[in-house]
């Protein structure tokens, strides 16, 4: 049903008419979006789209390649500043900061990539737990990047054209995901992505095929750094303002949610986890709010805990969620869009 | 010479408390073989439960103690009822993630119930007078940590020695399936063994809490030290642990001391990423290759 039956179906972008049409319609609606939506809802679509550049990149490292990264908090970081501050002390225009805020990123994803050669499971979790901590400690310990303090970011311009509006910085944030999207969609179908799916499988025996270990495991390290360094990137511009303080373990653990939820190795996968997750966040921090539970919430909060504290149910709907992905659905997402297909395909029998 | 035994002495006391998370941490790895992120934050709410009892009934500091040992067994045991159990052969990364996600909840639950505010962690110890031995001040909580930590490892020590249960324990660390044909519960030896890991991470966080702040932040960093401490030990060797804490205590300190007090934070994560290349096993266990 499912079966490839040569090489060029295995390599083509869109596999049926049907995923092409999709594909279009949905590019099209993202595109006439902003002529509609208002400012609130074009932060929380940027906001989205930033967030699956970083799940696609996660994804690669981890859905793709095998390798577990609990430091991807730090690439975040690392893009965030290198962009802000080539612009803001070096000059450099945006259209060229961005891809060298990935570029650094993913120079800090080769150096983390190195001691993964030789880690695997819970050591190189361990590792990459300490890389983003310690990145966080040293952006925030540094005059240069601006202390605890953080910085401004100026606005993004490419060319003449300058994005200040949500509009225009959901052009050119929406723009650039697409492209990062489609070009992971490629990277994972050629020979490239082939080895990284290799390695997760069985190193031994991907080494056995002549799978070069050392280039690989420290390609997908540097991959997955890259798009996390444009995605932090972005953010900085979306929210206009960059401090170490924001950079920490749980953003790291909420990037590794978005793949657990979304599914493993799916590029789809990890733009529908960005953004259930990102907007229930932004629903959760705001609960108060809701109509029935919001008041319930605060006359129990009022009663035995904090009302203050109420925003902290974000964190605990997101663990519980991760868990019960992982015991219910180790798919996630994705796993359900594969059984509701599957079903759908031969039904009514 | 005085600043070198001050270093000397505030290593071994922060070593201490790096030691125990080490050792929790350690406790668990040799059962389940993974690392388990949640443990700071036990520690961190058990601490809380000790900080309300104390706040707000009033309760006497050794009585609450024990409340809070019982109270962070309990803990431990749910956790691993709740969570780990149903999880049918779950991957590395499956782990991973529920321990992240129990890390994620107890954190969102101190915060919701305590707040973000920064609480002093009230003891009977005074932080400022103490022994002074040929010149140097050794202050009370550092004695009191210090000692605090060397009591708990020998009664972990007597425990897995001389107890049924902690000999249980460590033959289910050793061969699960083969514990199990011998007749040990190797389930509920597991629930057991998340108890007492998480009695070990709370004993910490108290011996952390007066250093430090009281706040759901706290134990982040030295969850941190306390993996730090763990690699540099062994992850799965108890001693190997207990050493590295130390260890790493005064190697902390030394870098804060004589290096850069800025990036001391960083010298953990050197740390791992050193000893994981040089001597992936830790320093005090036996290299294992792994088989095809």
């Amino acid at each position: 049903m499912d079966m490839k039956r040569d090489y060029f179906e295995d390599i083509q972008l869109f596999r049926t008419n049907t995923v092409l049409v999709a594909t279009v319609v949905f590019l099209a609606v993202l595109a006439i979006v902003p002529f509609f939506a208002g400012a609130y809802t074009l932060y929380v679509l940027n906001l989205i789209a930033i967030h699956s550049i970083v799940a696609i990149g996660l994804n690669i490292l981890v859905g793709y390649t095998g390798q577990i990264s609990l430091g991807h908090a730090g690439f975040f970081a690392i893009g965030a500043y290198s962009c802000v501050l080539l612009m803001v002390k070096a000059g450099v225009p945006f259209i060229f900061a961005l891809p060298a805020a990935g570029f650094i990123s993913a120079v800090f994803g080769f150096v983390l990539g190195l001691p993964s050669l030789r880690l695997e499971g819970p050591y190189l979790a361990i590792a990459t737990l300490g890389f983003g901590m310690a990145v966080t400690q040293v952006i925030s310990h540094s005059d240069f990047t601006g202390g605890h303090m953080g910085i401004k970011a100026p606005p993004m311009s490419v060319g003449p054209f300058v994005a200040d509006t949500g509009a225009a910085q959901y052009a050119v944030i929406v723009t650039i995901t697409v492209i990062l999207a489609i070009a992971a969609v490629n990277l994972v179908k050629s020979r490239v992505g082939r080895a990284f799916v290799a390695i997760r499988d069985s190193e031994v025996a991907a080494e056995a095929m002549g799978i070069n270990l050392p280039y690989y495991k420290t390609l997908a390290f540097a991959v997955s750094a890259f798009y996390t360094g444009i995605a932090g990137a972005l953010m900085a511009f979306a929210l206009e303002h960059v401090s170490a303080g924001s950079f920490n373990l749980i953003l790291s653990i909420t990037f590794l949610a978005m793949v657990i939820v979304g599914g493993l190795a799916s590029v789809m996968g990890s733009i529908l986890g960005a953004a259930l997750l990102t907007y229930l966040q932004l629903k959760l921090l705001v609960i108060q709010e809701a109509p029935g539970i919001g008041p319930f919430l605060l006359e129990v909060s009022k009663r035995f805990l904090t009302p203050e504290g109420i925003p902290n149910i974000q964190s605990i709907v997101i663990g519980a969620i991760m868990i019960a992905i992982v015991i219910f659905e180790p798919l996630g997402m994705h796993g359900i869009y594969l059984r509701t297909k599957r079903y759908w395909r031969t039904w009514p029998f | 010479m005085g600043i070198f035994f001050d270093l000397i002495i505030g290593g071994f006391a922060i070593g201490a408390c790096y030691a125990l998370v080490a050792l929790s941490m350690v406790i668990i790895y040799k059962t389940s073989e993974v690392p388990n992120f949640a443990q700071g934050e036990m520690a961190m709410v058990a601490t809380f439960v000790a900080f309300s009892m104390i706040q707000s009934y009033g309760i006497g500091f050794w009585t609450t103690a024990a409340i809070t040992i019982v109270f962070s067994f309990l803990l431990g045991c749910a956790l691993e009822l709740a969570f780990l159990r149903p999880a049918k052969d779950p991957t590395v990364l499956g782990l991973i993630v529920i321990t992240l996600g129990a890390e994620m909840i107890l954190y969102g639950i101190a915060g919701w119930k305590w707040g973000a505010n920064q609480n002093p962690f009230p003891v009977p110890f005074s932080e400022y007078s103490g022994i002074m031995v040929s010149g140097v001040m050794i202050t009370e909580i550092n004695i009191w940590t210090f000692v605090t930590s060397v009591i708990m490892m020998f009664l972990l020590f007597l425990f897995f020695r001389y107890t049924k249960v902690g000999v249980a324990m460590k033959a289910v660390q050793q061969n699960a399936f083969a514990a199990r044909a011998m007749g040990i519960p190797t389930r509920r030896i597991l629930t057991f063994t998340w108890g007492l890991s998480s009695v070990t991470g709370a004993v910490a966080g108290m011996l952390i809490a007066p250093i430090a702040t009281l706040d759901p932040n706290m134990m982040l960093d030295p969850m941190m030290k306390g993996f730090a401490a763990a690699v540099l030990g062994g992850m799965t060797s108890l001693p190997g642990a207990a050493i590295g804490g130390y260890l790493l205590g005064l190697i902390e300190n030394f870098f804060g001391g004589y290096v850069s007090l800025e990036f001391k934070s960083v010298v953990a994560f050197a740390v791992i990423v050193l000893i994981l290349c040089v001597k992936p096993s830790g320093l005090f266990v036996k290299h294992y290759e792994k088989k095809v």
